[in-house]
């Protein structure tokens, strides 16, 4: 768990990327004739947080939560529904032109599955070098010195730029992906669950990686995960979303020493204990996650919640601060 | 696909192919289809100098229906006999073979472009595209190919280009279907969304992305519509709308010959059926070979 580099969003300096009130609805429809709209998906609703330079936001909640609708957002696989993203103080909902092509290059990706997100067609060295032909006009000597670069910043040989990626264990790959992901001088990179399709002993090694990484380049991270330990490990901050919204956010080692909302509480009792000595409260919640197409009234979580109140069932509650950087979605607090 | 640079070839090489890699390639060479096709290929391209006889004009001093050389009343001079003027069979057979070929080719050319194209649009486009393309390739397939391609023919006239042109427009859905369901699942797969989140234009990304990776499904169609493509063009020619006489064609020979298998002439239809019969067959096999060859996960196995 870290800490100290970037202990609290303390406005130092301006937040690389702002996600301020950012909301998707999936309209359902059924498939009748004439199509009848039966209501919402409202995957993500109303979520704000910032990420700073240099930082790694962690991402964290059950699948369904609208994590990865929240990443497809800032990567401008879809349109919010209102809501805005800031990338340096620019809203990218607006971009067109060279201003987008700026933030394509700046914001990049790397995704869960290395198997899928490497074209079996293309030798590693193409692969790596797409972003650079798409932005930039260097030679192919150039391009591939910069692959070689960056193929050297994630630990692999040069030579490997010649192969297919078929000829890659999981762990390689990912590390190829990550290569691609830096090539254009990356500032923000979405890491949506880079670590979950690998071996245990595999992910210890690409974490360090990445968090080398941002040592050397000062890289901003938003980790996508639902793994409390891996999401701890690597983030500076972490968000905890339930059904499309942030219920509770602080800085990574308060969270694990101090969880609040009922909700990271349970997390917390769902995974292992850092040692099989510590004592916590235990807290389980039962059920499942309830359909976001008709979210419970009030709060989204209390039909689960063993905390819950009269009061949770009809009033919704704000997430405020109750600790400098610890914020919280709770009745409780 | 990628073109290799020396140094990194080599590099590929040092690093994990065997030094004698290169005599790899000769192992598993489909020696079938290759053995047939080669000496039809050679004998389209050579017709001119292999054939002994004009293959539009009677041999002169020859008698009609003249045997092959080794059957009673056979002659040495026409190693196959002769047709009903008096022509000579091999002659006729030889030149054939370039009708077959380059309507068999062009016209697997013309309908895989059209259909790739256009189920690449169809599939990478999504929406208005989609549909618009898929109710058109319906309609298309609800049309009897032969059929339509017959009312094609008397419409336009007789050429060998034009046949090729119609029996790419009658034979482009199947890859516009095949083409297009490949690219919904592509679409979604994780490379093209990276090219896309790297700010890949849609040009990029197709001609990237898309267009290699079906290529694998547009060669195994090609595969089975060139011998589609050759014998609908021999069932034109037989039908009389296809490569127009006196030009050498052996649908055209089948239908010159029908009526004389009954008084015992076979040489006039089996010779001409046979060559239709390989040349289909070593495509159909070549095409299969060519898919496991092309596909870079099983090619060093």
């Amino acid at each position: 768990m870290k800490s100290g580099s970037n202990p609290q969003r303390v406005s130092m300096s301006p937040p690389l990327l702002e996600v301020e009130g950012l909301t998707k609805h999936f309209p359902v429809t059924i498939a009748l004739f004439p199509r009848r709209q039966i209501g919402w998906v409202k995957a993500v609703d109303g979520i704000d947080f910032a990420v700073d330079p240099g930082e790694t936001l962690g991402v964290i909640g059950e699948s369904g939560c609208g994590k990865t609708t929240t990443s497809k957002l800032i990567l401008l696989q879809e349109g919010p529904t209102s809501g805005a993203i800031r990338f340096d103080g620019e809203d990218i909902a607006g971009l067109a032109g060279p201003e987008l092509m700026r933030y394509r290059r700046e914001v990049q990706v790397v995704f869960q599955d290395p198997y899928s997100s490497l074209s079996p067609r293309m030798r590693v060295g193409e692969i790596i070098a797409e972003p650079l032909q798409i932005h930039t006009d260097l030679s192919r000597a150039a391009q591939q010195e910069r692959v070689a670069e960056v193929l050297d910043l994630v630990g692999l040989r040069p030579e490997v730029a010649a192969l297919f990626p078929h000829e890659f264990s999981g762990g390689q790959r990912q590390r190829i992906a990550i290569a691609r992901a830096l090539v254009t001088n990356t500032r923000l990179i979405v890491l949506d669950e880079p670590v979950s399709a690998l071996d245990v002993s595999i992910r210890a090694q690409i974490m360090n990686q990445l968090e080398e990484l941002q040592a050397r380049l000062g890289v901003s991270y938003i980790f996508i995960g639902h793994d409390l330990a891996t999401v701890a490990h690597i983030s500076h901050r972490i968000a905890v979303m339930y059904l499309g919204q942030i219920v509770e956010m602080a800085d990574s080692l308060e969270l694990c020493e101090k969880p609040l909302h009922p909700y990271t509480q349970a997390l917390f009792t769902a995974a292992l204990p850092a040692h099989p000595d510590d004592k916590r409260e235990k807290l389980t919640i039962s059920g499942e996650v309830p359909s976001a197409l008709s979210p419970p009234s009030g709060c989204r979580f209390h039909p689960r919640c063993p905390k819950a109140m009269s009061r949770c069932a009809v009033d919704a509650p704000e997430r405020k601060e109750v600790a400098p950087g610890h914020s919280v979605a709770c009745h409780l607090y | 696909m990628v073109s290799l640079s020396p140094q990194t070839s080599a590099a590929a090489a040092a690093i994990g192919r065997p030094p004698i890699a290169w005599l790899s390639q000769f192992r598993g060479l489909p020696l079938l289809p290759l053995a047939i096709l080669v000496p039809f290929v050679l004998i389209a391209v050579f017709a001119d100098y292999i054939a002994p006889y004009d293959p539009t004009e009677p041999v002169a001093g020859m008698k009609i229906f003249i045997p092959p050389a080794w059957m009673q009343g056979g002659d040495i001079r026409v190693l196959l006999g002769t047709d009903f003027q008096g022509r000579d069979v091999l002659s006729r057979l030889i030149f054939g073979a370039r009708v077959s070929l380059i309507v068999g080719v062009m016209g697997t050319v013309v309908a895989g472009g059209i259909g790739t194209a256009l189920g690449i649009l169809a599939g990478y486009l999504g929406g208005w595209a989609d549909l618009v393309i898929m109710r058109l390739t319906d309609a298309w397939l609800a049309l009897p190919a032969l059929v339509f391609a017959i009312f094609l023919a008397t419409m336009v006239g007789p050429s060998m280009w034009n046949i090729i042109i119609i029996l790419g427009l009658v034979y482009w859905t199947r890859y516009a279907r095949v083409i297009r369901g490949e690219v919904l699942s592509l679409r979604e797969r994780e490379f093209v969304k990276l090219a896309e989140i790297a700010g890949a234009s849609s040009t990029r990304v197709i001609r990237r992305h898309i267009l290699p990776n079906v290529l694998n499904s547009a060669m195994v169609l090609a595969s089975l519509t060139i011998g589609v493509v050759i014998i609908a063009e021999a069932s034109l020619s037989f039908l009389g709308v296809g490569v127009p006489p006196p030009e050498p064609a052996w649908g055209s020979m089948l239908a010159d010959g029908r009526s004389m298998l009954m008084v015992g002439a076979w040489w006039l239809t089996v010779l001409p059926g046979l060559c239709i019969m390989m040349v289909v067959l070593a495509t159909q096999l070549l095409g299969d070979w060519l898919r496991i060859r092309l596909d870079p996960q099983l090619r060093n196995l």
